[in-house]
């Protein structure tokens, strides 16, 4: 508690970036400035390339000269290991960023005749330092100093010293050590260098090395404590941070397709979301590949890029196959959207891949990544190491908003059986795609196990690949249970002559009402012509009748005229 | 005429078996207590063993820092032998005799 409150008040210590990728993350910033760090390690671990490249990269990236006092290899050797790490040590000595010291002990030319110190080497050391103001100083390996003097307790007492005046001299020092039998360095060096220690190990499992680095103590800061894989290649150490520590990345609701229209529909109609992972699995033969190459082929159409790495198949042999279902990846790869990386899981360990595949896509930066598949990782490790390590890719390839695909191969037929090297939970989308037997044919049955954060639907969809390319179709749900295959189509045949049937029948009945229609018509014409006629003699008979009148109160009239013109009585 | 002269210079030297000349670089640090005591030891050690056949330089690393990375130096005192050849090294304040004899390949004489 006490530390804790301490650390939070006082201000951290200051630290010297390395310029090793991935170490001053791991490291929170570098190792102490202006004070002595331990690399231990045994032959052959990355001691000697590690200490260089914290000098080079000194000089190079963070404008402090190093000096580099080497009491095994000569300066020439140095230069030329370097060399093809791409870094060029003369010119970086004629610059005067760097001096390099090569110290020669040849036990069998030294008689001790009493009484000394190392007084020689400090006057060496502090010469180097004071004449290019070196700030980094790497001593290795000091301890070839036992093997070429013989009083140890002069030795220890001189070492001890020197760290001291190392730290006075306000330098940032590496010194290096081989690892003894139960302590970290032969001649406990870790006894005087109390700041921060580093591990690195080289390690064989079965048959496949992995390089690995530890940081055993860092008085006074916070520092990542797990093995770290490193990887040592043309561009010097990287080492890999095998998980981010917090949760808190960005995400996107930005979506993209998947390449198969009707796929997307499944997903709410847009696809996934950007920056996703997503994992296709499915039995032997099943299409993983075909859909992960219409991923791929759908990223490229948009202008994305996208890096293939395949674990099983050769690039070429990829592109033959998709091709046999309407699709050219060619054009992608010569146009430099669509980039292959093959490889063999055996080739190296897990971490190595993992770094390999950060590495790339450091380089190339894709915005979509397809491994495929990973099952065949398992060969070169164990389930729980393949899970470790996709875990850590997914949180790097989240990070960077890249959306990946995975495929992977299931054993087993068993739909909730976790076979998926664990990371079906880690995964934001699952595509499960399976064999569907019936009816004495094996069909391919897709849906979606889940896909967080959207509608999705929950149906089965038969899943059909044919020379036109990958096709969805809605599986026929009938009496007899779900329908594929030709059982559907054959189902679907016999609904479609129903149907005709059907029609002809309604077009019969049609075509009866319009007879029916058509006579009542007929018959509803000759009323009509009845009415009009009898309407007709009715109209003249009142016609008639209305003459006759008239003709009778004229004939009356005249007849009362006649008679005496007696207009009164009117 | 000239090259005559030299000749049997030469040769006299060699037949009598005239004791080879010592040339010894002693490297120090200032005033130090193991440099000064390796400083009286030498001495005394040449008058004693190697009087008239010896040429001592002491010479002072801290005021030459360059040349501690020429001659290799690590640990001080140390006296170089030059020559005869081979180059012998001995560190320490010389305080050892007979050490320093069979450093100098000089049993025989002790």
């Amino acid at each position: 508690m006490f530390n804790q409150n301490q650390f939070s008040t006082t201000q951290t210590l200051p630290k010297a970036p390395t310029g090793i990728t991935g170490l001053d993350d791991i490291t929170g910033g570098g190792i102490p400035k202006g004070r002595p760090t331990l690399i231990c390690g045994e032959a052959g671990s990355g001691k000697t390339l590690f200490s260089v490249e914290f000098i080079i990269r000194g000089a190079m990236e963070f404008n402090e000269p190093g000096v580099f006092m080497s009491f095994e290899e000569k300066a020439e050797e140095l230069a030329m290991n370097v060399t093809s790490l791409g870094f060029d040590l003369q010119q970086l000595q004629a610059e005067k960023k760097i001096r390099i010291d090569h110290v020669h002990i040849e036990r069998s030319e030294i008689e001790e005749t009493g009484e000394y110190d190392l007084d020689g080497l400090f006057i060496r050391l502090g010469y180097a330092i004071d004449s290019i103001g070196a700030k980094r100083v790497v001593l290795d390996t000091i301890e070839n100093l036992f093997s070429g003097l013989s009083n140890p307790s002069i030795l220890r007492a001189e070492l001890r010293r020197l760290f001291q005046w190392l730290k006075e001299k306000g330098v940032t020092a590496i010194i290096t050590g081989e690892k003894g039998d139960g302590t970290l360095t032969r001649q406990g060096l870790e006894e005087y260098v109390s700041d921060c220690v580093i591990l690195l190990d080289h390690r064989v499992s079965n048959q496949i090395s992995t390089r690995r680095l530890r940081i055993v103590k860092y008085r006074g800061t916070l520092h990542g404590t797990n093995e770290y894989p490193f990887l040592i290649d043309e561009e010097g150490i990287s080492v890999l941070p095998i998980t981010a520590l917090k949760l808190n990345k960005e995400v996107s609701s930005e979506r993209i397709s998947s390449g198969i229209p009707q796929l997307d529909d499944m997903l709410g109609g847009q696809g996934f979301f950007c920056g996703s992972s997503i994992l296709v699995s499915g039995t032997a033969g099943t299409g993983k590949t075909s859909i992960a190459s219409y991923f791929a082929n759908e990223t490229c159409k948009r202008g994305d890029k996208c890096i293939y790495f395949a674990f099983e198949e050769s690039p070429s042999q990829i592109m033959r196959n998709m091709l046999s279902i309407g699709l050219d990846l060619q054009k992608y790869v010569d146009s430099g959207l669509l980039h292959f990386r093959a490889s063999r899981p055996t080739l190296n360990g897990l971490e190595m891949h993992l770094l390999a595949i950060h590495k790339e896509i450091k380089k190339l930066k894709p915005q979509v990544v397809i491994l495929d598949p990973i099952t065949n990782l398992v060969t070169v490790g164990s389930v729980s190491e393949v899970k470790s390590m996709l875990i850590r890719l997914i949180d790097f390839l989240q990070e960077e908003q890249i959306t990946v695909m995975f495929t992977a191969l299931t054993l087993n037929t068993v739909v909730n059986e976790q076979t998926d090297e664990g990371v079906s939970s880690l995964v934001d989308a699952w595509m499960l795609v399976r064999d569907i037997e019936f009816n004495g044919e094996r069909n391919r049955g897709l849906y979606m196990m889940k896909s967080r954060g959207m509608r999705h639907s929950n149906q089965v969809r038969e899943f059909v690949i044919n020379d036109k390319g990958l096709d969805l179709i809605n599986v026929y749900l009938g009496p007899d249970g779900v329908l594929t295959g030709s059982a559907r189509e054959t189902h679907q045949m016999n609904e479609e002559t129903g149907k005709v049937i059907y029609n002809h029948g309604l077009s019969r009945k049609d075509r009866e009402i319009e007879r029916k229609r058509k006579a009542l018509e007929a018959k509803i014409a000759t009323l009509q012509s009845e009415f009009e006629s009898a309407e007709e003699e009715l109209n003249r008979m009142y016609v008639e009748e209305e003459l006759v009148k008239a003709v009778a109160e004229k004939t009356r009239r005249e007849m009362t005229k006649m008679r005496g013109g007696n207009d009164t009585e009117i | 005429m000239s090259f005559q002269n030299q000749d049997p210079q030469t040769n006299g030297q060699s037949d009598n078996e005239e004791p080879v000349h010592y040339q010894l670089k002693l490297f120090v640090t200032g005033a130090s207590p193991n440099s000064l005591r390796a400083i009286i030891n030498t001495k005394e050690f040449c008058e004693h063993y190697l009087k008239n056949q010896y040429d001592l330089e002491i010479i002072d690393v801290y005021q030459q820092p360059l040349i501690a990375q020429a001659e290799q130096i690590i640990a001080l005192p140390m006296l170089i032998k030059k020559f005869p050849l081979p180059v012998r090294r001995l560190i320490g304040d010389m305080s050892d005799t007979k050490k320093v004899l069979k450093g100098l390949e000089l049993e025989n004489a002790g």
